[in-house]
């Protein structure tokens, strides 16, 4: 195992609470595969926080890879564009992973991932014209949250945002795309950590992984410490504790300049921009080909697949096919998860589509799939020492269950991630994540009520 | 749906923890078995006897009073109930008839504990409580302390004051070593310091309890008795060995339903327990005062925890919340 390299930052302020849960990183040494091209996609209408696209393309158009098949004129949105060459074969809702339903495009694919002729590097001189390109390549968020990375990037200068965060802690168990994105391109992440940098006036930059990469430290390292680049030396490393949720925006801040978001507000409101790794390596590719963001890394992994693999498949792929092209189940799958392990998302069978915020699938079988029975609360007091954000999970409960939005807003539930550290600590087996959204629930019902 | 079977579905995260309610109870319960083993030491074979029937009495009413008359579940498996009942039977003297053990176990199990809804509600530790309600009812048999070597009979066993007592009346004492090792009268489970200090390091070790009441209490009582003591280390040393202190202060006011959940409620938390006991042992008729402050703070301890509450992620300190008002 290598060391991490001296001269590597340490956090400004460390996060307190959090829980050390196993790693699980059987993937990390994984080069990124891609899958053989899909017969079909399903491209869903929402694929980011923000206001849903509508389709732009109907039944029978022929469609090349990056063509955009989506948009909309409002700001907290993102493009999207056809993953595959084909001819679109429907329009019309489909049932998401979440439960929700949303418009989605179905396009057959022609096996030849023709690319679109109207792909070409932008132009981008100023901040504007980075905002407005970042926007066209329809990126999101890609570490989980999928918010539209182009308002991330649009602020005023006055505003005086001054540092940028990369996001490489990584800190779910199982997942490694991440951490590969470090190994594999991290010339891309350097190249467009400078460009962002340069033009928009970011004054330092501090990239942060976990401890438990050293490969990634030494990679970055070594491109990081660039005279030509960076003669001022303001793109630096920092290592965190391996310990989640390390990696949570609010938490990446804290780290990075010791600044905390108060509740109800964003990095930017602090001075801050967070962003994650595998985005900001997008960035460094659309600025050269300009080809958008039409396909993602994912780990799939857990105890019920054959061949725990990183793949890279085109956005609106089955999540059946990638299973199958991992060597399909290993034993009877007891739980399909969509996302990591701590704040994943539990979903009903394979016939979903890939978004484009998705890093990970994971499938378990019954054995690691039932969870330890809930008996009663024993007050230890284990899920406030491991809540990160200082909440008391237990007051919460109780308020909850006597209805008293008063309380409930006095011990600030609205706080609250949902990154489920205190219901991974609890013995009694609450499912306190379920407690904290109904909790918050109930003081969104009172709020509108008003 | 898959093979026909069809999936788990559950709000995230979906690993947890391996510690369970039962887990950390067994923990608790290893802790406490070199006070056991010292006990049968110092006080013969009837000290086991005394803590097999409260265990065996303690899960029969807990199991009993959840069937008939609660008609709740069954909660047996989660091993509090043999905390509680090791832990009274090692706040009684060993030649205590069993009868009036059992008559403790009830009160301790059914009245604190379930009748406020089982494990996690009770607002008293049940084991204090079940020990202060036999103090009153049985006073003369709760305070005849068998010294060590001559526990085995039941009735005919030669009682000796505890150290407290001859502190108190400034008659011979225990030698320091003895205090220490546990050679002194006193109830079964709190003379042998060793053990129990043993017992709290491996529940500090094993994440069972914070460290923060035992020391918060242990201290406080040291600095209040050299200052009653005026500056002397004997006279406080001895305040320090005997009576229950270490088996309170590491076993009973850590208990997690009636002690407060934040850090420095804990601080508060133990420092009051430390001042109550002091308070108790100086200027108090009673010569033990460990009891009575753990449960007086047990019953302060919603309020400390409601004025230790940490702000949430984010929100401004309260001076500087005051001075934006008063700029805006």
């Amino acid at each position: 195992m290598a060391k991490i390299p001296e001269g590597v930052l340490t956090a400004v302020k460390k996060v307190r609470g959090g829980v050390k849960v196993d790693h699980n990183k059987n993937t990390q040494d994984l080069e990124v595969v891609r899958i053989p091209t899909p017969s079909k996609v399903v491209i869903p209408m929402q694929m980011h926080i923000g206001a849903p696209c509508e389709p732009v393309v109907k039944v029978g158009d022929e469609v090349a890879v990056g063509q955009v098949i989506g948009d909309t004129d409002k700001f907290v949105s993102a493009p999207i564009h056809a993953s595959v060459s084909g001819k679109v074969a429907a329009v019309g809702d489909i049932k998401m992973p979440n439960g929700s339903i949303s418009k989605a495009v179905t396009i057959e694919s022609d096996g030849e991932m023709r690319l679109w002729e109207g792909i070409k590097p932008p132009v981008v001189e100023t901040g504007a014209d980075l905002v407005k390109a970042v926007r066209e390549s329809g990126l999101v968020g890609l570490g989980g949250a999928g918010f539209p990375t182009h308002v991330k990037l649009s602020f005023s200068p006055d505003k005086g945002i001054d540092t940028l965060v990369i996001n490489a802690a990584e800190c779910e168990p199982y997942i490694t795309v991440d951490y590969r994105e470090c190994i594999d391109n991290s010339w891309d992440i350097l190249s467009a950590v400078y460009t962002i940098k340069e033009l928009l006036g970011f004054k330092k930059v501090v990239i942060a992984a976990e401890d438990n990469k050293p490969e990634a430290f030494k990679v970055l390292k070594s491109i990081a410490d660039n005279e030509k680049y960076d003669p001022q030396n303001d793109v630096r490393l920092m290592v965190l504790e391996s310990k989640y949720p390390q990696g949570a925006e609010k938490m990446m801040v804290q780290s990075a300049t010791g600044r905390q978001v108060p509740p109800g507000k964003l990095p930017a409101d602090v001075g801050c921009v967070v962003m994650n790794v595998a985005s900001v390596a997008f960035i460094a590719r659309y600025l050269k080909t300009g080809k958008p963001l039409v396909s993602r890394s994912l780990t799939v992994d857990g105890s019920a697949i054959t061949e725990p693999k990183n793949v890279r498949v085109p956005i609106g792929t089955n999540i059946g096919d990638i299973i199958e092209f991992c060597g399909g189940f290993k034993g009877q799958p007891a739980k399909l998860i969509s996302g990591g392990p701590m704040m994943g998302l539990s979903i009903v069978g394979t016939d979903f589509p890939v978004l484009k915020q998705n890093n990970a699938i994971l499938a378990f079988t019954e054995e690691d799939a039932i969870l330890k029975k809930e008996t009663d609360c024993i007050r230890c007091g284990r899920c406030a020492a491991a809540c990160p954000l200082s909440l008391m999970p237990t007051n919460i409960i109780r308020a909850t269950k006597a209805k008293d939005v008063d309380t409930l807003n006095r011990i600030g539930v609205m706080v609250c991630m949902e990154c489920g550290s205190c219901a991974y600590s609890c013995p009694a087996g609450k499912p306190l994540v379920q407690h904290m959204r109904l909790a918050k629930a109930l003081v969104k019902e009172e709020a509108a009520k008003k | 749906m898959i093979n026909g079977k069809k999936l788990f579905v559950s709000a995230s995260p979906h690993v947890r923890s391996k510690s369970t309610t039962q887990s950390i109870m067994l923990d608790v319960i290893i802790a406490m078995i070199p006070a056991l083993i010292s006990s049968v030491v110092f006080f013969g074979i009837r000290a086991l006897l005394v803590t097999l029937v409260s265990v065996v009495a303690c899960v029969f009413f807990e199991w009993a009073v959840r069937k008939f008359i609660l008609k709740k579940s069954n909660t047996v498996a989660d091993l509090s109930a043999v905390v509680t009942g090791m832990l009274l039977a090692f706040n009684l003297p060993s030649s205590i008839p069993f009868w009036m053990v059992i008559v403790g176990d009830l009160f301790a199990i059914v009245i604190v504990k379930q009748c406020f809804g089982g494990i996690g509600q009770n607002f008293v530790n049940p084991a204090i409580a079940g020990r202060i309600f036999m103090l009153l009812s049985f006073s003369d048999a709760m305070s005849k302390w068998p010294l060590p070597g001559q526990g085995i009979a039941e009735f005919d066993a030669a009682t000796g004051a505890t150290p407290l007592v001859s502190l108190a009346k400034n008659e011979a004492l225990p030698s320091f070593a003895d205090m220490v090792i546990g050679n002194r009268g006193g109830s079964l489970g709190e003379t042998c310091i060793i053990a129990l200090v043993i017992g709290g390091i491996y529940l500090v070790a094993r994440k069972v309890i914070k460290p923060t009441i035992p020391l918060a209490f242990i201290g406080t009582v040291a600095v209040v008795m050299l200052i009653a003591g005026k500056g002397d280390l004997e006279y406080a040393a001895y305040q320090l060995l005997s009576g229950g202190l270490f088996l309170g202060a590491i076993f009973m006011a850590t208990d997690y339903t009636t002690s407060p959940l934040t850090s420095k409620g804990k601080v508060i938390f133990g420092i009051g327990c430390g001042l109550f006991t002091c308070l108790i042992r100086l200027f108090g008729s009673l010569p033990e005062g460990v009891s009575y402050s753990i449960i007086l703070m047990n019953v302060l301890c919603p309020l400390i925890e409601r004025a230790t509450t940490p702000k949430p992620f984010g929100t401004p300190k309260k001076e500087k919340k005051a001075k934006e008002e008063a700029k805006a």
